[in-house]
């Protein structure tokens, strides 16, 4: 068995998902893929499991966060020990997985987060998204005191520590990114950006339309301000 | 307050209060989630019959009307009530977001060792159509 596994959280990506899966197996092929399936309506775990990955499905649709976090615990229960996270929907390049793993594999980081600003041909997101994205690179960098310059990026890997930690309550299951990397900070992780590709979302279904972009900004403020307000004791391992 | 009003106010304050009790007689209400109201109604009571008091608490509070007292009182009973409702449904949330996580995982293992069973089991089978 692998010492490391690969979580795509999936919801509704049916035409998609095989082939994001197959294109993962084919860069590594002893690498153990999970895919939990949040509650979609399609076929998307029936297509997972046929392209070799194991399947976890949840009830009901509980959201990107409640899905990923279910990923960790699999994986710290089966005693794996990195975990390479990527999205479902085939716009993380999987070319990119050992590249993301290799510093967290020989030890030199906890946690390493892939970054499309750093890579020179990653897609360029809209300009609406870029300022969001740059709003919160600021304020992430003006934190934890370290230039992090992609922090909603969903390409992660991560030592076993991390899954032990993510595995509990302290883990922001809400929107896990920005306020998730502060957490991790406080809790005396070292993390470090890697460059990684990023494609433009082939199915255009995007977590952030309508007006969810404030939304999401508000309550992402709301809950780096209460991550910074909690009791140290908590970030405790 | 005239005699007129103080029924009123009686009959509805104790009316909540006996409802109440009622529900949690009957188990249809919490005894957590009773307490508020109770608490609320007895107070509209006590404060109805003891009208000085509402008198004293008014001034107290630096309001003119010692209905504005009653009603600062049902607002703040409301809210409070609906802190608790949110509190609630946050904790339910979590505990529903581990549920349908420790499933998952169960789900997995089920899935797993039944269909190894299967396996084993159509094995068996086999090999008992070969013995015979």
């Amino acid at each position: 068995m692998s010492d490391t596994i690969i979580i795509i959280p999936a919801y509704n990506e049916e035409a998609g998902i095989a082939r994001v899966v197959s294109d993962i197996r084919t860069v590594n092929p002893d690498i153990e893929v999970l895919v939990i399936n949040d509650g979609s309506f399609d076929r998307t775990a029936e297509a997972a499991a046929a392209a070799g990955a194991i399947v976890l499905s949840h009830n009901f649709n509980m959201g990107y966060g409640v899905t990923i976090q279910t990923g960790y615990k699999f994986a710290y229960e089966k005693g794996y020990r990195y975990i390479v996270q990527i999205d479902g929907d085939g716009q993380h390049d999987p070319s990119f997985i050992s590249q993301l793993l290799a510093p967290v594999r020989n030890g030199d980081v906890d946690f390493a987060i892939g970054s499309r600003f750093l890579w020179f041909d990653s897609y360029r997101p809209s300009f609406s998204r870029r300022l969001g994205i740059l709003f919160f690179r600021k304020l992430v960098t003006v934190i934890i005191g370290r230039e992090i310059t992609d922090p909603t990026s969903g390409y992660q890997a991560f030592n076993r520590e991390v899954m032990k930690f993510f595995s509990t309550d302290i883990f922001p299951y809400d929107y896990p990114d920005a306020d998730m990397l502060i957490t991790l900070n406080l809790a005396g992780f070292r993390i470090r950006e890697v460059p990684v590709r990023m494609f433009a979302n082939p199915t255009g279904k995007t977590m952030h339309s309508g007006a969810k972009p404030l939304y999401y900004m508000i309550k992402m403020i709301l809950s780096i301000l209460v991550t910074l307000l909690r009791n140290r004791q908590l970030y405790r391992r | 307050m005239t005699i007129k009003q103080q029924v009123f106010a009686i009959l509805i304050s104790l009316t909540v209060f006996i409802f109440t009790i009622d529900l949690v007689r009957k188990k249809r209400l919490r005894e957590e989630y009773s307490l508020l109201w109770l608490a609320t109604s007895l107070a509209m009571i006590i404060l109805i019959l003891r009208y000085d008091w509402l008198l004293a608490l008014t001034k107290l509070i630096g309001a003119v009307l010692p209905t504005t007292t009653l009603f600062l009182g049902s607002i703040i009973f409301l809210i409070s009530l609906s802190v608790q409702f949110s509190m609630r449904i946050s904790k339910l949330s979590d505990q529903v977001k581990d549920l349908v996580q420790e499933n998952a995982l169960l789900r997995y293992e089920f899935e797993k060792s039944t269909s190894v069973q299967t396996v084993v089991s159509a094995t068996q089978s086999r090999k008992s159509e070969e013995v015979t």
